[in-house]
This record gives structure tokens, C-alpha cells and sequence, in this order.
């Protein structure tokens, strides 16, 4: 895998050269993320994104497990716990706090980084399979932070757990029994917490293992680069360290000003106030709305209002919720243009930038009252999304003329073709 | 054949939601929904700031002593602050002797089993214990209380949209029900009209109905107002003890961060200098 | 600050040469510092928490504990025997050479002075852990008159030594104050 003229790992001592005898894991670690990893010299920094989800994923681990040493998964002192971890135990306010925020962080980070395989065709040929772990991650992640924002036992936890595992009810004849098995009882309770708990300790070690993966997928074709065009010599690359350490580097500084200004001083601004109401199971909130990460996808599921033909609203809204992210494992064979990046794909990039604007859209719409006009701008909205992946994108690859690519990553960087460079 | 499906799903879904809304859309426009008559009453809280507002937000602790005199001698009756207990007090000024006798006087004993007997009974209060209930579980408080429950008011500045501005605007925005209120929005028995709830009516009675109602130790004047505002910045603090150790740590944090911050961004600089000058120059400032 | 290179100058060759310049030490070192400052509250959490360290000290009455009398009461959840010693096992205490015992100590040593009849001891065998006898009323007390383990047969004295058996200490003596003449707070 990689390229010819990838650096090679010398150990230059002789612990060094034991290691590497008995459990290369040092080069390993030089090959993947180090001076031995070629990588494009013309990335942008829509590239950082996902090493920086990476370190955020390090944090809540780190923040998890500590957590995990004071917190109750008990249904009955669950909350009084978390308040433990708040008021008695020594940081323990910062170390939650971290945690709370670091999720947001998390996902933040996430969506850039899909955002950017998508728009510079990353999820191509021959880069499928990193595509397709990715997007696993994506699922674990989501399943993962559900399951700990029920950990507080607070209304909207109780809530969000509710409707969440009410939805399992909507699949015909096996939705309840399936429903009863996830719960371990007929509402979320003691049992449904403590796996929950269970669960939210574990996936996160299973996207580690899935993300060693989807970077060994990723050293097999190399990095893709923002004009699309595959490396050709060695001028098209610079080595991973220093070059791209720095640069991650500097603007993990910067992600973690902006996270620790928003742990430190406005801890609460992501969070519902609700949550901060110990669960009652008789008192429904007034607006139960889950984290701002699944509001896109919440607007979707309460956008089908109708039911059809014999599947109802609800089951539809389920369907519908689900295939809205399951669409993207289709997208390597959905978009088959040649051309991978946007930048020279003029009606890809139109059609985009609407699917940003239309995503952002279904995401306030998913934390508003499921009341007008949001009802009806969903609908518009999640329509244009289902027309983008499944209509727009397999006619735009037939229909398109594309702009002429650059021969070389060099030419497009120096203006001088790759040959002549050196 | 994955575009043909791929067709196929994408029409089925995005041609329902165009039914949907077509479907919404007319309903909406021959039956507008009527909104809550709620929402044209209900008031939004007041303007109102904190010592403690802000990121370099403090705490007056001279005001939270007297917020503290206030929840005892007005809220302490029928709300709980089980999450705080009596040593947390000497965050707030007071010494460890002063904390022991607020602790062995307060009205509400500690429940423990008798040593001797065994049954369940109160002892006072000893500084590690928590603040005890005023009741002993919600049916207690239900029946105590016209079928309300006050609830407990630790986390009551986080646990509203609104914040502690909420809490003082609730405590001083009792009123008289406008003229044009519609009778079914009218506060039945029991209840009582004030704008800043979200149902407009309450269970729990105007708690401060008159100035002084706390005779304050420092001699501040104990008007509605100020005693309003200073059981708010207590209830700030018992929901956020931490707040001052958080900012500080904060303000610690970001600079330390915006330095490092600066030097990697130079060490970035300087590895990539070779690579960045063989770039070609953009053509708008050839 | 970046000095222009040529631009035949190879990426590939330049990157050969591990550059030292200054300005990336500095930034490594300051991250790295940050990052071991960041370990301190994340080891920290471990200590005790402050609803721990708040029942660390206990006050306790003892104004209904006659002479000859002991309670045994829980600090640090662990029990610790309070005893009002009377004058016959003061003196029996005093009587003993401590050259012959196994962790020579006066009672003077282990009491206060002016409430020499209080022995306050952890109610924990200094063997393998187990609550002795003896504080409790019609409890065995030992050979020796004090307290006595059943679990491997230690025997204390009236001073809480231990006599005879495997035990290899006396019974600890916690920290403890009067603060009045009836309440002692220990811990």
C-alpha cells in the first residue's frame, strides 16, 4: 500500500529495534500517521476534521471512564449521582461539564468532516470502503450518545428514551416484542438504564476499532485532495509529520479555545433546561426535543403527517428517518460521475450548497415545536433532501459537464506541470 | 440498477412529502391553528442582572446570606433544596460554628433510625447532612399542598427556560387577572394568575406579599424587589456552586490555550515555509 | 519569518533534514506542558470528595457512658470503641512493665491528659481486621480484662495492648479531641 517513495521507519535505537522485531507498533504509527505517510501538499483545512474528531472521541473516553467512577446507573439515585459529580466530587463539575460539551464538540466535528467527503467525492472509487466505515461510525456514534444522554435521568432523558424506543413499536407485528425486548420492561426504567449504561461504556471502544479501520482503509489509496486528481509523483505529496501534524496541531488549538470557551462559560447553552428536572414518568414536558445533533433527522421522522395506503404516518416517519442516513451507504453507487470533487463539478456545487442550506433547515425545524409552519417546511425540506441523494445526484453524473481537471496536484498548486518540477 | 431503486425510493418519499404538505397546506390555509391563548399573555421575564452574570460573573456573598434568610424563613416551609448540604454554606460566608447551629436549629429534623429503638425518627442536623425535606415524598407534599407539589429548588435556576431572571419575575409578577382574559384561562380555585408561568396560573401563593417580610441582619431594605432578587442569586448559587472556581478556571484555560495556540500556528508556519513559496501567486495579485 | 526557499528545492529532500528550529520546540514543550497540567484534575477526581471528607470527623456525646461502660460507634465507616475506664483498670493498665509487651505502651500514651479514664481504640484487630469482643455488655473480654478476638484468639488489655495471641499491635488510637467535657470529636 502507499506510495514508492514513502519515507521508510529506521529505528535508531536499540529498544527501538527490539520493538520492531517482536511488535512493529512504532512503525505503525510512523507509517499511518508519520513521516512515512505521503500525503496530498494541497489539502485544505476541511481536511483537519477528522483528526480533530479523533482527539474529541479521546476526550469523552477519558471523560467517560472518569465519570463512570462516581456516576449511579441506578434509576433511583441515577441524577442525585450526576449532582454528586457536580458539587462533591474533587473537577468533577469540569470533568461533566467537558463531557456534556465534548459530545457537541464531537459530532461538530463530524458533520465537517462528512461534509467534506461530500462535497470532494471522497466516498468514490477507490475509496468506498472508507466511506461506508465511516458512516458506521457515524450510526455508532449516534446510538452511543443517545444511550448517555439517558444516563442523567433527567425529563428529557426519560423523554427522549421513550419516544425514541416508542418509535421500535411502529414495525408491524414485531414492534412491540422487539420494543419490550430493548427496554427490559414496558416503559424506560431501571433495566432499559442500566444497559443503556452497559452499552455507552462499550461502543465507544467499538468506534475506536472502527475508525483503526477506516484508517487503515484509508493508507491504501492514500488521502484524497481538494481538486479530486489521484497523486502522480512525489512532488504531489509532503510527509504526514511535520507537515500535516502542525497544521493539525495549530487548529486543534483553536477547536479546543472555542470548546473550552463554551465548557467553561457557557456550559448549559447546548443542554435543555428540562434536563436538569429529575424524570417523572407522569409528566410529559412541554416540547421533547433530543440533542441539537439529531435535529435534522427528528424533523424528518415528525415530517410525515399522513399515513399511506396501509402504512401509517408513524411507521412512515420511522422509514423515512432511517433511510435519510442509510442513503449514504448507497452514495458511491448512487453518484457515479468520473469527476470527484465539487470544484469542478459547477452543478454538483449548486445543488450542495442547497443540500447545506436544506440540512440546516430540517436541523431548526427538528428543535422546534412540532407545531406550523415547522410541520410544513420540514416536509419541503426533507422532500428536497430524499431528491438530492436518490434523483439529483444519480441524473446530475449523466447530465453534467464537468470543468477540465488539473493534470497534476503540483500543476494545480505551482502552475508548473509535475515533470518539470523538480 | 442501485440509481434505478435509488429513483424509485427517493420519488416514493419526496412525492409523499409533497403530498403532505400539499394536504398541510391547505388545511392550514382554510383552518388556520389557533394559537394557545397563552401565548398572547404569558410575558416574557424581566430584565433583571446578577453579580454573577457573565463570564466574569462573581458571587455577592453578603447577598446570598440574605437570599438565604429569605429561603428559610419564606420557601423553606413547603421547598426542599435536598441537593445542598449545610456545609456548603460556609461557601457563602458563614463559619464552621455558624454552619453547625444552622444545622442542629433547623425546623426540620434529619430522618434517622433511633439508635436505641430502631424506628425511624428526626435528629438535628449535623453540617455533612444534607438540607432535609420539608416532606416526606410527594403524596406528603400533594396532600400538604392542594394536590401541588413544590418542587425542590436546587437546580431551579438551570431547570428553567430563563434562568434566574424567570425565578425573580415569577416571585414578583403576581397580578390581577386582565379584564380580557377568556374565563377559561381565569385562575380557578387555588390558583393564582401571574403572566410569567407558562400556563398563566399557579398553584403556589405570592410567597413575598409585602416589604419586609424578612428583617435582613445587614439592614439592607427588604422590599419585595430586593427580597425577590436576593432568593434568585441564592438560588443561582445553589444550582451552580462552582460558578466562580469555573470561571476562573476559564479565563486560566483561554489564555493559556490562546498562547500555545500562537506558538503552534508559528511552528506551522515554519515547516511548511519550502512548500508554501512554491506556490504559484493567485492570478488577482500577479 | 519564513525564509524563501528555491524552488527547485525537492519537498521530499527538505524533509529529510528533521528542522530544530526553536519556535517548535517552544510549541511542543508549552502544549506538553498543558498536557501534563491537564492530568492533575484528572488524577485529582480520585482523591476523596467533599461529601467524604465532610464525615472524615465525627462528634460524638459520651456523657451517658458510665464508668465501666463502652459504646462502639462508626467514623470512617469503621467501628471504634469508646470505653470510660474505672479506677481498677486504670491501675491493673499502669501495673504492667511495658518491657514485656509486644508494642510497648503506657496508657498515658494512649489517652489524654486530664481524661485519662477515656480509652477511645478502633474496634479493629490489628491481626486480619475483625471487630473484637468486649465492648458490648456480657461480651467476652479476653484473659486480660480488655477486649478479646475471636476470629484467632488475640487478647487486649484494659488499656487495649494486646497480651497474647497473633495480633501484632495494641489497638490504634485515632485522632481524637474533647471539646467539652462530654463531646469528643474524633478524626
Amino acid at each position: 500500500m502507499s506510495f514508492p517513495w514513502a519515507k521508510q521507519y529506521t529505528p535508531t535505537t536499540e529498544f527501538g529495534q527490539w520493538m520492531d522485531e517482536k511488535l512493529p507498533v512504532p512503525r505503525l504509527v510512523y507509517n499511518s500517521l508519520g513521516a512515512g505517510y505521503p500525503t496530498p501538499r494541497n489539502l485544505n483545512y476541511m481536511w483537519n476534521f477528522g483528526s480533530l474528531a479523533g482527539i474529541f472521541l479521546v476526550v469523552q473516553i477519558v471523560t467517560g471512564i472518569i465519570l463512570a467512577m462516581h456516576y449511579a446507573a441506578n434509576a433511583n439515585i441515577a441524577f442525585d449521582s450526576v449532582e454528586h459529580i457536580m458539587r462533591d466530587v474533587n473537577s468533577g463539575w469540569m470533568i461533566r461539564y467537558a463531557h456534556a460539551n465534548g459530545a457537541s464538540f464531537f459530532f461538530i466535528a463530524i458533520y465537517l468532516h462528512i461534509g467534506r467527503g461530500l462535497f470532494y467525492g471522497s466516498y468514490k472509487a477507490p475509496r468506498e470502503m472508507i466511506w461506508l466505515l465511516g458512516v458506521v461510525i457515524y450510526l455508532l456514534a449516534m446510538a452511543t450518545a443517545f444511550m448517555g444522554y439517558v444516563l442523567p435521568w433527567g425529563q428529557m432523558s426519560f423523554w427522549g428514551a421513550k419516544v425514541i424506543t416508542g418509535l421500535f413499536e411502529a414495525i408491524p407485528l414485531v414492534g412491540k416484542p422487539i420494543q419490550e425486548l430493548l427496554l427490559g420492561g414496558f416503559a424506560p426504567d431501571n433495566a432499559a438504564l442500566n444497559r443503556f449504561f452497559s452499552l455507552h461504556y462499550l461502543l465507544p471502544f467499538v468506534i475506536a476499532g472502527v475508525i483503526i479501520m477506516h484508517i487503515w482503509a484509508l493508507h491504501i489509496p492514500g488521502s484524497n485532495n481538494p481538486t479530486g486528481v489521484d497523486v502522480k509523483g512525489p512532488q504531489d505529496t509532503v510527509p504526514f509529520h511535520p507537515y500535516y501534524t502542525a497544521k493539525d496541531g495549530w487548529t486543534l488549538g483553536v477547536a479546543l479555545i472555542f470548546f473550552s470557551a463554551m465548557m467553561f462559560f457557557l456550559p448549559n447553552a447546548l443542554g435543555h433546561a428540562d434536563n436538569y428536572i429529575p424524570a417523572n414518568p407522569l409528566s410529559t414536558p412541554a416540547h421533547i426535543v433530543p440533542e441539537w445533533y439529531f435535529w435534522p433527522w427528528y424533523a424528518i421522522l415528525r415530517a410525515f403527517t399522513f399515513d399511506f395506503l396501509f402504512i401509517p404516518a408513524k411507521l412512515l416517519g420511522v422509514l423515512a428517518m432511517f433511510s435519510a442516513i442509510l442513503v449514504w451507504f448507497f452514495l458511491p453507487w448512487l453518484d457515479k460521475s468520473p469527476v470527484r470533487s465539487g470544484l469542478f463539478r459547477p452543478k454538483f456545487k449548486i445543488f450542495f450548497g442547497i443540500l447545506v442550506v436544506d440540512v440546516l433547515i430540517l436541523g431548526y425545524c427538528g428543535g422546534a415545536p412540532a407545531e406550523e409552519p415547522f410541520v410544513m417546511i420540514s416536509q419541503l425540506a426533507s422532500a428536497y433532501y430524499f431528491a438530492h441523494f436518490l434523483i439529483i445526484l444519480p441524473l446530475l453524473s449523466r447530465l453534467e459537464k464537468p470543468e477540465p481537471l488539473p493534470n497534476s496536484i503540483t500543476e494545480s498548486v505551482t502552475g508548473k506541470p509535475l515533470e518539470t518540477a523538480r | 440498477m442501485v440509481r434505478i431503486i435509488g429513483i424509485l425510493i427517493g420519488l416514493f418519499f419526496s412525492g409523499w412529502l409533497l403530498v403532505s404538505f400539499g394536504r398541510g397546506a391547505v388545511e392550514y390555509a382554510t383552518n388556520p391553528p389557533v394559537k394557545p391563548v397563552e401565548y398572547s399573555f404569558h410575558e416574557e421575564p424581566k430584565d433583571v442582572s446578577f453579580s454573577s452574570d457573565g463570564p466574569l460573573g462573581k458571587f455577592d456573598r453578603q447577598q446570598l446570606q440574605r437570599g438565604f434568610q429569605g429561603y428559610k424563613e419564606v420557601c423553606a416551609a413547603c421547598h426542599s433544596i435536598r441537593l445542598v448540604a449545610f456545609r456548603n454554606l460556609e461557601e457563602i460566608g458563614y463559619n464552621e460554628d455558624e454552619v453547625k447551629a444552622i444545622a442542629a436549629n433547623w425546623a426540620i429534623g434529619v430522618p434517622d433510625a433511633d439508635p436505641n429503638t430502631g424506628e425511624m425518627t428526626t435528629r438535628p442536623g449535623l453540617p455533612a447532612d444534607k438540607f432535609p425535606k420539608p416532606f416526606a415524598n410527594d403524596i406528603a407534599a400533594g396532600a400538604a399542598n392542594n394536590n401541588a407539589i413544590p418542587p425542590d429548588l436546587s437546580l431551579m435556576t438551570k431547570a428553567r427556560e430563563g434562568g434566574a431572571p424567570y425565578v425573580y419575575s415569577l416571585l414578583t409578577g403576581y397580578t390581577d387577572p386582565p379584564a380580557n382574559l377568556p374565563e377559561a384561562n381565569r385562575p380557578g380555585p387555588g390558583l393564582h394568575y401571574n403572566p410569567y408561568f407558562a400556563n398563566l396560573n399557579l398553584a403556589m401563593a405570592p410567597p413575598l406579599a409585602v416589604d419586609d417580610q424578612v428583617s435582613y441582619s445587614d439592614g439592607t431594605k427588604a422590599s419585595i424587589d430586593q427580597m425577590a432578587e436576593d432568593v434568585s442569586a441564592f438560588l443561582i448559587w445553589t444550582a451552580e456552586p462552582k460558578l466562580e472556581e469555573r470561571h476562573q478556571a476559564g479565563w486560566a484555560v483561554l489564555a493559556f490555550l490562546l498562547i500555545a495556540t500562537i506558538l503552534a500556528y508559528l511552528s506551522y508556519r515554519t515547516i511548511w515555509a519550502d512548500v508554501k513559496a512554491e506556490k504559484k501567486k493567485k492570478s488577482a495579485e500577479a | 519569518m519564513a525564509t524563501v526557499e528555491t524552488a527547485e528545492t525537492a519537498v521530499a529532500e527538505e524533509s529529510g533534514v528533521r528542522r530544530r528550529d526553536f519556535i517548535n520546540i517552544a510549541a511542543v514543550s508549552f502544549a506538553g506542558a498543558g498536557a501534563v497540567a491537564t492530568v492533575f484534575p484528572l488524577v485529582n477526581q480520585m482523591n476523596p470528595s467533599a461529601d467524604v471528607l465532610a464525615l472524615a470527623s465525627v462528634d460524638v456525646d459520651v456523657a451517658a457512658i458510665d464508668r465501666g461502660q463502652a459504646i462502639k460507634i462508626l467514623w470512617r465507616k469503621q467501628p471504634v470503641f469508646i470505653r470510660n475506664l474505672t479506677e481498677k483498670e486504670i491501675s491493673e493498665a499502669n501495673a504492667v512493665d511495658t518491657a514485656t509487651l509486644r508494642d510497648p505502651q503506657t496508657l498515658a500514651e494512649r489517652t489524654t491528659v486530664g481524661k485519662e479514664n477515656w480509652l477511645i481504640t478502633m474496634g479493629v484487630c490489628t491481626h486480619l481486621g475483625c471487630v473484637p469482643l468486649g465492648a458490648a455488655e456480657g461480651e467476652n473480654r479476653g484473659e486480660f480484662g480488655g477486649y478479646f478476638c475471636p476470629c484467632h484468639g488475640s487478647h487486649y488489655d484494659t488499656a487495649a495492648r494486646i497480651r497474647k495471641g497473633p495480633a501484632p499491635r495494641n489497638l490504634d488510637v485515632p485522632e481524637y479531641e474533647f471539646l467539652s467535657d462530654t463531646v469528643v470529636k474524633i478524626g
